[in-house]
């Protein structure tokens, strides 16, 4: 199938599924769903660079939180509509991706997953010493009602995070089937006859690396909207950096289909195990599942799936 | 009159206290069949390394059909012409056998400047190559499905398609039988007549001396013989060294 | 700037130097000699924190002593972790993005389980020592900070000695380098790496137990020190025992200064960005083979 033709697709059943949730006329659906949505998008963007090419990013939560940092940082010049500010967020996170790439991807994959941390890390500090942004302490922003056209602000959020959750799997798809697909497949099975081959491993890892920084910022970018009140702690809080992680694990790394199962399936239950026992736990459960897909199904549902069902990968 | 079409000039390389390769001088022309013999641990697959740019050499250069290769890396290497095979076979895992052959027709072939197939022209060639090396029935199978022989092959075959002026087959014949043995030999053979250069490291003398217009004798990291097939093998020092007691 | 200022920042920065080579010690063993990237090891050091927090503040025990007796329970604990990490992963050869999800999940369940049993206050212990300091003049020596360093350096000498002198330790050396000979003389490559990888998980019941002397402790304390002992690793060059002890040193220095002059919340920025650019630029460390 054409990628112009699966874009058509899902941005098809993205109009359906608004219009099912409108239909509800229930505004909970749209603010849960919106957590569920963003996962999907910082799923499929880890999956880019974890699952495609086997270099692991354990500091997700770093590139989200440039985006939502840039979106308040623009919000205190002037009010930028959001489709704006999510295009300069990719910018912003896909140069940092860039950065980070180019100073750790000569070396060994374990040494660029600990540079994420690290990178995590410092921007934390960062942004923790600067008042502009608010600092510790945080920032307000105060939302309007309304919209035009669609009404009501927090479904237009949903909406944008909608047409930004299929725009991440177009691409993801796309890529996986294209000549770069190819490329990031050797770099995961063995980058040395990847390079023997002809196959410019730096230069493709680079790519990767910016590509899923600017998707993760993209998706950060509306969070200050969405939650009013933004602070370094949920900014760049756990959930970030685990569920990045454990929704592709566990959906299944090698192709596009996975991060969504794993961000649907896993981004419901969160949502579930929040309001009827606690966020600690519904953590915990996170941690203990991608623990247990690691050890046991590696390949993750959708490998199952295949492997059940006999079909070659 | 002949152009050199490598050069290795000085070459050493060490590992840490390790000294693996130890001032390599040799040259090979364009068009020659050159094998490269030694025992276990001389250093072949490490000057191959350093060649192709998986290693850095520390001392000496490399020179390929008159550039420098020193700083390029090993991408750069393969598309300037340089292929090799690896000596334990290092297949795309998750990739099915036509598109591990795929692989460098499109990275090296394809992005050579001047050139441009079609998809079906990939497809074709794919086919083609799998065909040298008689995998064309697995194509759509996956190398953890092929076993250590044909797994040689596909090594043998992902070289080639790399389309280079230059092949480098480290012992691809591990294991083969006597015919496939004769059968590899008879493809590099034909593979030479179409003009590519072939350096060939083997274990299997029958195959070395069919195949070699010249023979080149690696001991301990340094070269110690070096001529035609006839005059090395009575060389004493390679009989001490290489040949028997 | 004040000399008073100067010299008791360089000496906080010593003290402090030694306390993170105990920390690191570990991951030194188990990264620098094993090739195993265990982030989790922080998550542990704060596990043995919190259980010297228990064992004080239940039985008013010495956190160093109560370290030295679970220190066979957190042995036992690596070996265990060991087994399961060699079985899924080594042993199938798979690539290091599982072990590295395996060892972060591992950090992320150790981290949220602190914080359902304990929740997110501080936790501190309670030791005669706490309080006081050793002054030489204008000379500040802090107990909280000189014995664990004292101790750390205690147990750096005796690890390296181990290391260095007994058969088991030589064999844990020698397993870095070459597995085969290793068979050939008769000693189990596995075990020998369970036993190393053993070893560098107790020593995390030490550094926990110095950890909560010198600081009050919750759980998400443990991800501070991700990067600072992967710095002072890399910085120190790779499984050498006295080029981690230097790169801690280094490393406590160069906080230590930043906290005084630029204030406490630039110190996490400090290490990791170290790392940062002794990746970027020197990767083969200080001390580096």
């Amino acid at each position: 199938m054409h990628s112009g033709i699966f874009l058509i697709i899902s941005a098809a059943v993205g109009a359906a599924v608004y219009a099912l949730a409108a239909w509800f006329a229930n505004d909970y659906i749209f603010f849960a769903g919106y957590t569920v949505l963003q996962f999907i998008v910082l799923a499929t963007a880890w999956n880019i660079l974890g699952g495609y090419t086997g270099y692991v990013n354990f500091g997700s939560a770093a590139f989200f939180a440039i985006g939502a940092y840039s979106s308040v940082f623009f919000h205190k010049f002037y009010p930028l509509p959001i489709p704006v500010l999510i295009i300069i967020s990719g910018a912003v996170a896909g140069i940092v991706g860039l950065g980070t790439g180019y100073l750790t991807l000569r070396l060994r994959g374990a040494f660029f997953a600990i540079a994420t941390l690290a990178l995590a890390v410092v921007l934390q500090t960062l942004v923790v010493n600067w008042d502009y942004v608010g600092g510790s302490r945080g920032a307000y922003i105060i939302r309007p009602r309304e919209v035009a056209i669609i009404g009501n602000y927090i479904q237009y959020l949903f909406l944008i995070m909608l047409a930004l959750c299929v725009i991440a799997l177009t691409s993801a798809r796309a890529i996986e089937r294209s000549r770069l697909g190819y490329g990031f497949a050797t770099i995961r099975d063995d980058e040395l006859a990847a390079e023997a081959s002809g196959v410019p491993t730096l230069k493709l890892k680079l790519i990767a690396t910016t590509l899923s920084g600017a998707f993760m910022g993209m998706a950060g970018a509306p969070f200050p909207y969405y939650i009013g009140y933004l602070e370094p702690a949920s900014a760049f809080g756990l959930q970030y950096a685990v569920n990045s992680i454990a929704m592709p694990m566990i959906g299944g790394t090698t192709s596009w289909v996975g991060p969504l199962i794993g961000a649907i399936l896993l981004g419901t239950l969160q949502q579930v195990a929040t309001v009827t026992i606690s966020s600690a736990v519904n953590l915990l459960i996170v941690g203990v599942l991608l623990v247990a897909f690691v050890i046991i199904a590696p390949k993750g549902i959708v490998g199952l799936f295949k492997d059940h069902f006999g079909k070659k990968s | 009159m002949a152009q050199k079409l490598l050069e290795v000039d000085g070459v050493g390389k060490r590992f840490g206290g390790f000294v693996a390769l130890e001032n390599i001088d040799l040259a090979v022309t364009q068009g020659e069949r050159v094998g490269l013999i030694g025992p276990n641990g001389s250093g072949k697959s490490t000057l191959v390394n350093c060649l192709c740019g998986t290693l850095t050499n520390e001392t000496g250069n490399v020179r390929f059909d008159g550039l420098n290769m020193n700083g390029l890396t090993a991408h750069q290497r393969t598309r300037l012409g340089m292929a090799r095979s690896f000596q334990l076979p290092r297949p795309f895992a998750s990739l099915s056998i036509a598109d591990n052959i795929r692989v460098p027709l499109l990275y090296t072939v394809n992005a050579r400047a001047g050139t441009h197939l079609s998809s079906h022209q990939i497809d074709e060639r794919c086919q083609e190559f799998l065909r040298l090396v008689s995998l064309d029935g697995k194509a759509q199978k996956f190398p953890r499905d092929l076993s250590q022989v044909e797994m040689r092959k596909l090594e043998l075959a992902r070289a080639m398609a790399a389309e280079p002026k230059l092949l480098i087959a480290d012992e691809a014949m591990a294991g083969l039988s006597h015919v496939e043995v004769d059968d590899i030999v008879a493809l590099l053979i034909r593979l030479n007549e179409r003009g590519i250069t072939v350096i060939l490291i083997e274990h299997i003398m029958r195959a070395v001396m069919n195949f070699s217009q010249r023979l080149i004798v690696l001991v301990s990291g340094r070269k110690i013989a070096d001529g035609s097939p006839d005059d090395v093998i009575r060389d004493p020092e390679v009989e001490r060294a290489y040949l028997g007691q | 700037m004040s000399f008073d200022l100067l010299i008791n920042a360089l000496i906080a920065g010593l003290l402090l130097g030694g306390f993170y080579a105990a920390v690191t010690v570990g991951v030194s063993i188990s990264f620098g000699i094993l090739d195993i990237v265990n982030i989790a090891h922080p998550g542990f050091i704060i596990l043995g924190s919190y259980i010297a927090y228990i064992v004080n503040d239940q039985l008013g025990v010495d956190p160093i002593l109560t370290s030295i007796l679970v220190l066979p329970a957190f042995y036992a604990l690596g070996a265990v972790v060991y087994q399961v990490y060699y079985a899924s992963f080594e042993k199938r050869g798979q690539d290091s993005l599982r072990g590295l999800s395996f060892f972060f999940g591992l950090l992320f369940i150790t981290e949220v389980l602190l914080i359902l049993v304990f929740g997110v206050d501080y936790r501190y212990v309670k030791a005669p020592y706490i309080d006081q300091s050793l002054n030489f003049g204008f000379v500040n020596l802090p107990f909280r900070m000189l014995i664990p360093c004292l101790m750390s350096l205690l147990m750096l000498a005796t690890l390296q000695a181990f290391l260095t002198k007994t058969f088991t330790g030589r064999a844990i050396m020698a397993v870095a380098q070459d597995q085969l000979a290793l068979q050939l003389m008769a000693a189990d490559p596995v075990r020998i790496k369970r036993i190393a990888f053993a070893i560098s998980i107790a020593t995390c019941a030490m550094a926990g137990a110095f950890l909560i002397i010198i600081q009050p402790v919750e759980p998400s304390v443990g991800r501070e020190y991700i990067g600072r002992v992967f710095a002072i690793c890399v910085l120190g060059g790779l499984g050498s025992l006295p080029g981690t002890l230097i790169g801690a040193m280094l490393l406590g220095i160069v906080e230590s200064f930043t906290s005084t002059f630029y204030g406490p919340s630039w110190a996490p920025a400090v290490s990791f960005g170290l790392l940062l650019l002794t990746l970027a630029f020197r990767p083969a460390g200080i001390l580096g083979r």
